[in-house]
């Protein structure tokens, strides 16, 4: 009834080539931006910013980076926590050793630095593929825990290996509150998206789809496999290791190599797998999912406990938190195996038609 | 295909609703003190995170059950973080909202990460036993609050003596001393004070790193089996520590010359291996297992004997079960101190719980009344000392418990102080804060 496209004519090409063709879709994606910058400051606490929003849309950057590459361009990686280090420890580099070094252009600079370490990381890519390419992009992620808490350099030669940043300051601008912190992350994930969106509608992302759908097939319409997949790596990475900066800077402000572990380079992928590979909307559900329902969780039960005047024990909570965490991500993987997004766009499909459907 | 959407969105509607309901519970337990417990009772730590965890909830219920601080009953929350920094933080930003008196992690790497959070929401961190090393130094680090002993108040120690056993600090000169410690700022912490130590004693310092969870440790060993170390301490946790003790049997090094942190000597360390960890020692932080202190008696008396007890009663009076319920005290009369200069009876802010916590002063006859004799010597922090104390014994495990084997020592100041002033003056610059002034000290 009221999503539906019906008279909605495209009458220029500019109009056809829009990001959202349908005005409803354009009137939401806006709606929502709006509703994040303007009314969610005002409507929750320090609490949901610092523990759940900050982490969640840090983290959707993060899992939007390695979407690019494992669901656009069909690259498995598993060394996205690597990328998100080099970002960070790049960024707090170039924050301390330069003088006077902008927060924002530190930041961006993490991120080239993580891009080009994804191009070297990027090339057994053009050799091996699959589960193969997954365990050589491991190397990346041993490389970069052993660098990190061996080489001193890199920490400044703080001598418990932990690192942390001063003041947060955008041109006057000083980042303390968590309503602040929120913004500027929110700023970075909208543009971000927006980046990622136009790029896998345009030449690059539609030669990665390419490459990720038949390799031999791309190669013989004319597209370079090395180009292709490298520059899936580079922005991948880049997108990632501006994720990493923002961890370390705005998140956690002070940090360790294993703030960057494995553990998190898995959990990235599982946000991509769980959220939906290939679709940038599934980057933030499955960030959503692996972030926020943990905590949920964790909180929710002593409470639905104490509803039946049950009185559950903190282990008891943290094991059931697992359990139950376990058994919907099976349970997802089952009933929809592409992903949250697309039970999105199958709600959104329904959505045409009703109330009548056929 | 409809049901699921309405799944989805019930349950994301509820997180949304159940957020609410907590946050509006949480303002409902002002009449209280609050104490927020941050807990491990899973994962690769949880066998000496719960002894820990027991130990602090159970000296809270005693308080409560003497009566309160003057009068003032006790609240508290766990909150489970499995050592996970992360989740750590989460749990502190979730129950610092409820009207938090004080922190205390048990976890170094959520110290390092709480440290510049808490001097803006104005909430102390206690971190008896570890923690930052040069958090000592209160004029910088206000908010921090390093009881009773910090890594380098420990490796100090080691050093005192292991050089003691050998007749001499000078009888180091070129002995081999291996550091086997947990990767991570908790395992860094020691080594800035042995670098410094082996400079002076021109002993030589071997750095032997393992990776968390510290079940993988077969390389270390053979390394210490090849370079046979005079040596060898012990900075491990959880797991770890068990996992070193067999692997040193398994090698052939001598448990004998194995030194541990107060984190490396406590019952779940050493039970696995029983006789095979005999002639291991550890550092202790004062106290060791402790099951004939008045204080334990106390507890049995009158919480576990009533059904109140947090964990197993045979647990109590265990080494970490002892440390939990130390830092439990030391918080304790932290705010009872404060009370003293802000009204007694009435619930304390953060604020001036800090307060407090800078000027305790526990001599022995308080520590006597209060049932620690024999378990602890007097702390007493000043704005310039936010550790109050440094004694330190060495235990040993027999094979079937934990007996002192050394006199107490105590860490040199004239090496550590000027290491813990120099570090947090590093900090002070960095963060751009000014050290408080004395007449900063005195308000």
């Amino acid at each position: 009834m009221f999503y539906r496209e019906n008279g909605q004519f495209k009458t220029s090409y500019a109009a056809d080539q829009e990001i959202f063709t349908i005005t409803q879709d354009k009137w939401f994606v806006w709606g929502l931006i709006a509703f994040a910058a303007l009314a969610v400051p005002m409507l929750v606490d320090e609490y949901m910013f610092r523990a759940i929003l900050i982490p969640f849309l840090v983290l959707s950057l993060a899992a939007l980076g390695v979407n690019l590459l494992v669901g656009y361009c069909g690259q498995i990686t598993l060394g996205a926590g690597a990328f998100m280090a080099i970002g960070a420890y790049a960024a707090y580099n170039f924050m301390v050793r330069i003088d006077g070094m902008p927060l924002i252009v530190a930041m961006l600079l993490g991120g080239v630095s993580a891009a080009a370490f994804g191009i070297v990381f990027g090339i057994p890519s053009l050799r091996v593929r699959g589960l193969y390419l997954a365990v050589a992009t491991l190397a990346a992620q041993f490389l970069c825990d052993w660098a990190f808490l061996r080489i001193g350099w890199f920490t400044n030669n703080s001598s418990s290996g932990s690192v942390s940043v001063a003041k947060l300051e955008v041109l006057g601008w000083i980042i303390d509150s968590p309503v602040e912190k929120y913004l500027f992350c929110l700023a970075f994930v909208v543009l971000f998206a927006f980046i990622a969106k136009n790029l896998t509608r345009a030449a690059i992302g539609r030669q990665w789809m390419a490459i990720r759908d038949m390799d031999v097939a791309a190669e013989v319409i004319g597209i370079r496999p090395m180009f292709a997949k490298l520059s899936a790596f580079a922005v991948s990475s880049f997108f990632v290791g501006v994720a990493g900066a923002l961890w370390g800077f705005v998140h956690l402000g002070s940090w360790e190599p294993a703030a960057f572990s494995v553990d998190r380079s898995f959990q990235l992928l599982f946000m991509v797998i769980i959220g939906g590979m290939g679709s940038v909307m599934g980057s933030f559900f499955g960030a959503a999912f692996i972030v926020i329902l943990p905590i949920f969780l964790n909180q929710f039960l002593p409470f639905l406990g104490s509803l039946f005047g049950v009185t559950v024990s903190t282990a008891g909570v943290s094991h059931a938190e697992f359990i139950i965490f376990g058994s919907l991500i099976i349970f997802f993987l089952i009933v929809e195996p592409h992903g949250l997004a697309r039970l999105w766009s199958i709600a959104k499909q329904k959505l045409r038609l009703w109330p009548f459907p056929h | 295909m409809k049901f699921r959407t309405l799944a989805l969105a019930a349950a994301i509607a509820s997180v949304g609703l159940s957020s609410a309901a907590f946050s509006t519970a949480a303002q409902a337990q002002a009449q209280e003190q609050f104490f927020p417990v941050l807990v491990y009772r899973t994962g690769a730590y949880a066998a000496n995170g719960n002894p820990w965890a027991n130990g602090y909830v159970d000296y809270l219920k005693l308080v409560n059950a003497q009566g309160g601080i003057n009068g003032v009953q006790l609240s508290y929350e766990e909150c489970e973080f499995g050592y996970a920094t992360d989740r750590g933080v989460e749990c502190y930003e979730r129950l610092k909202g409820k009207n938090a008196t004080l922190f205390q992690s048990l976890s170094t790497g959520v110290t390092f990460a709480l440290t510049e959070k808490a001097t803006v929401d104005k909430i102390p961190l206690v971190t008896a036993g570890y923690g930052r090393s040069e958090s000592q130094d209160g004029t910088v680090f206000t908010w921090n609050f390093p009881l009773l002993g910090s890594y380098w108040v420990g490796a100090d120690v080691a050093i005192q003596h292991i050089g003691k056993q050998m007749g001499g600090l000078d009888k180091l000169k070129g002995k081999k001393i291996a550091l086997v410690y947990h990767d991570s700022p908790f395992g860094k912490e020691p080594i800035p004070l042995l670098e410094k130590r082996a400079e002076m004693h021109g002993f030589q310092l071997q750095l032997l790193p393992v990776a968390h969870p510290g079940v993988e440790q077969k390389a270390t060993w053979l390394q210490i089996r090849r370079e046979r170390p005079d040596h060898v301490l012990l900075w491990g946790w959880g797991v770890m520590n068990s996992t070193a003790i067999k692997e040193a049997q398994a090698t052939g090094y001598p448990r004998e010359k194995m030194l541990g942190i107060w984190w490396a000597g406590a019952e779940p360390d050493v039970k696995d291996v029983g006789a095979g960890a005999k002639g291991y020692s550890a550092l202790t932080l004062q106290h060791g297992a402790e099951p004939d202190s008045k204080v334990v008696k106390d507890m049995l008396a009158m919480v576990h004997d009533k059904g109140q007890g947090t964990g197993p009663k045979d647990e109590v009076g265990s080494v970490l079960y002892m440390r939990g319920l130390i830092s439990a005290m030391l918080g304790v009369e932290g705010v009872r101190q404060a009370q003293e200069r802000y009204g007694k009876g009435q619930v304390m802010t953060g604020e001036q719980v800090r307060w407090g916590l800078e000027n305790i002063n526990l001599d022995q006859g308080k520590l006597d009344a209060m049932g620690f004799a024999g378990v602890m010597r007097p702390v007493q922090t000043s704005c310039t000392d936010h550790m109050g104390s440094s004694w330190v014994r060495i235990h040993s495990w027999t094979g079937s418990k934990w007996e002192f084997s050394s006199d107490w020592y105590q860490a040199d100041d004239k090496v550590l102080r000027p290491m813990v002033l120099d570090a947090a003056s590093k900090y002070a610059e960095e963060k751009g804060i000014q050290r408080r002034t004395a007449e900063q000290c005195a308000q």
